[in-house]
């Protein structure tokens, strides 16, 4: 690496070259610009560094482990696998770590209504979590077909005392629950705070989340450190909105190590049935941001599809979009079938459950380690469990003769 | 302003005339393409025959952020007929041959970005259009477009909102032109939420320092709403209550007629604000 990129980007309007910014209607700007500028207080703030490291510890169980995961890089037979296991943080995801962020955050801005959109149910499920532990309202937007498809999720969000709003325009899906969340904070900005799930959105919430996750790549550093004695060879993370690749790559960025995201090539990249915004989509402006969207040549944002409801989104990060075009990063796509057998054999041969989305990270990483020596080591990230997508894995692999 | 060659801008025109005549602009939003493409035109030719003074066309788009049940249903409902940019274009074309009312293209910005910003500044120029409104595109991210336009006789339509500060409705009316949109209170198009004291306290807030006219839009419904938003502006701008109408309708032939009444009904409603105003 020649070019310094930690600390670099975005630029003071929120560009990642030319993706990010800010594309929103003139209401939001200004809460927009209050959101930035209590984020940059914070950012800087001892007192609030200390209260976002204390809750990640206790409250999330921070650290995760790093977890060599001996058997199946053995079954493998190639480079060396190791877990990020975010699996094992508080709600079963990486998205706590963000919410925690964006909670402490809300409360110090004064706002005790936060509202989310969800997909999976996870953000969901993280963003009703703080508010209960925070003692604010909380209204979760999600897609009608997810709400169907994700119904353990939407039983955690009612019992933690969050409303459920199931959204039942467009395709009924994640896009359409952000489109909602943002009708509705359109209408309430004056007191609401809008909790978004990943590295997407109008400026700042792709730096800002980014800044909240990239503990998982701070941790996952030091221990490669100490557990391997160096930087891994290659990053591993699946890519929905890209929040928990972005903060498994970003504290790497500087150092000599590949990096790779796995995004949701669903049926097929040949296929009108996929979710892979930056293998097969064109950069335009949507929910805020410039980035690579799945679209038409019209400019008409395109359903997405997977088998992943948290992969599930026709657009990427802006951060995803540069750091793709830099040839940083690649990003490759992992089909339904492709996830669902690496689903099956870190069960197997690990004894971890992984969900659907981090399958599909997990698939990207067999391929490649099988194909390197011993001597590299792969670092995946676990982004979360599956308890979740049991019903509709188990579907899965009856239909497919993968089962059992 | 650019005021070069003798063609002048027809919305600057139209607002010119309607000082001249002491009254306030009824701008008209319509979804393009609703229900069909030779509905949406003739729809269009009759809304200029009853009153209307400005035209917005409503591009339709998949992800309408900014946008209430009724224009998210009336866009759904345009690309289920095949309407797209290059096809709102065409209506725009198509319209200029009959009227010479000023027209307004409204869209979002991934289908104009899609399309490519000059390509689409060239065809709408063309097309005989005299503004755009990008509603999701602010001033700090539409240098693109600014530069795309420059040496045509469109202006770029700038909205503030209730939220907005007022040393950034400096900055958003310094850079419009044609008129600035105030949009009427926070939240998405549709209809109701009006708080007349409310708007009148902003709308003279940004008249004070606005070069251009000011026209007051989102939630306005009826003619008892025209009457009480004409007075605190120039103009109001009506979409979704147009709209609604529209889609009451039980079949597509009895569309245009509809929306002629709808205008002749808010075109009421500020003419006899005005004439309140001066008993
Ligand atoms: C476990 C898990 N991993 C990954 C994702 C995708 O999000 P992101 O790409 O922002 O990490 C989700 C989203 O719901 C998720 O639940």
């Amino acid at each position: 690496m020649t070019n310094k990129l930690i600390g670099q980007y975005p630029d003071k309007s929120g560009h990642f070259g030319c993706y990010g910014g800010r594309f929103v209607g003139e209401t939001l700007m200004a809460a927009l610009a209050d959101l930035e500028n209590a984020w940059n207080d914070a950012s800087k703030d001892v007192v609030f560094d200390r209260q976002f490291r204390e809750m990640l510890a206790n409250y999330a169980g921070r650290p995760t482990p790093l977890d060599f995961a001996e058997r199946l890089s053995e079954h493998v037979g190639g480079a060396r696998i190791y877990l990020k296991r975010e699996d094992c943080a508080h709600t079963g995801a990486h998205k706590i770590n963000n919410v925690i962020g964006q909670g402490l955050l809300a409360r110090r801005m004064g706002k005790m209504k936060v509202i989310a959109e969800t997909g999976a149910g996870q953000h969901g499920v993280a963003t009703a979590t703080i508010a209960a532990r925070f003692g604010m309202s909380c209204k979760v937007f999600m897609g009608a077909e997810d709400v169907r498809r994700q119904a353990p999720n939407v039983l955690r969000m009612r019992l933690l005392g969050a409303e459920v709003v199931p959204v039942t325009c467009g395709t009924s899906t994640l896009k359409d629950a952000m489109n909602e969340a943002l009708r509705y904070w359109v209408a309430e900005v004056e007191d609401t705070f809008y909790v978004i799930g990943t590295v997407s959105g109008p400026h700042p919430y792709p730096v800002m989340v980014r800044d909240f996750q990239r503990v998982i790549g701070d941790e996952a550093r030091r221990q490669a450190l100490e557990q391997i004695g160096r930087v891994p060879d290659l990053l591993v993370a699946c890519v929905g909105g890209g929040s928990n690749a972005m903060g498994l790559f970003y504290p790497f960025l500087d150092d000599r190590c590949e990096m790779l995201g796995a995004e949701a090539a669903g049926e097929g990249l040949d296929t009108p049935r996929h979710a892979a915004s930056i293998s097969g989509g064109q950069p335009g402006a949507l929910h805020g941001a410039m980035t690579y969207l799945l679209q038409n040549d019209e400019g008409q944002i395109h359903e997405a599809w997977s088998i992943s409801a948290g992969l599930d989104y026709p657009g990427v990060g802006p951060e995803h979009a540069f750091l793709h075009d830099l040839g940083r990063v690649r990003y490759a796509g992992i089909t339904d079938r492709e996830a669902v057998e690496a689903f099956k054999l870190l069960c197997r041969y690990e004894g971890i459950i992984p969900a659907l989305e981090s399958s599909h990270a997990l698939a990207a990483a067999i391929k490649e380690a099988a194909g390197r020596p011993k001597e590299q080591a792969v670092v995946v990230c676990l982004s979360g469990r599956g308890d979740k997508d049991l019903d509709h894995v188990t579907a899965y692999m009856k239909e497919n003769k993968l089962w059992p | 302003m650019d005021t070069k060659g003798l063609f002048m801008n027809r919305i600057d025109a139209a607002f010119a005339n309607l000082a001249a005549a002491d009254r306030k602009a009824l701008v008209a939003y319509l979804t393009a393409g609703y229900p069909d493409f030779d509905t949406s035109l003739e729809i269009l030719k009759q809304v200029c025959g009853a009153g209307a003074d400005i035209l917005e066309i409503g591009v339709p788009f998949s992800d309408p952020t900014c946008d209430g049940p009724i224009i998210q249903a009336s866009s759904e409902t345009a690309l289920k007929s095949g309407m797209s940019l290059s096809k709102s274009i065409e209506l725009a074309a198509a319209l200029r041959q009959s009227v010479e009312t000023p027209i307004v293209m409204f869209s979002y910005y991934n289908p104009v970005f899609r399309y490519g910003v000059k390509r689409f500044a060239e065809e709408i120029s063309r097309a005989g259009v005299d503004g755009v409104l990008i509603v999701d595109l602010p001033p700090e991210e539409a240098g693109d477009l600014v530069e795309a336009l420059a040496g045509k006789e469109i202006h770029i339509i700038r909205l503030a909102a209730p939220t907005t500060r007022p040393e950034r409705i400096r900055m958003l009316a310094g850079g419009a032109g044609g008129f600035l949109y105030l949009i009427s209170r926070t939240g998405v198009t549709g209809t109701g939420g009006l708080d007349p004291a409310a708007i009148a306290l902003h709308a003279a807030a940004v008249k004070k320092v606005c070069p251009h006219p000011v026209c007051i839009g989102f939630g306005i419904s009826n003619s008892d709403d025209a009457r009480a938003l004409a007075p605190l502006a120039d103009g109001i701008i009506v979409g979704s209550a147009l709209m609604r109408v529209l889609s009451k309708a039980d079949d597509f032939a009895a569309i245009p007629a509809l929306a002629a009444a709808k205008i002749r009904e808010l075109r009421v409603g500020m003419d006899a604000a005005g004439m309140c105003a001066k008993s």
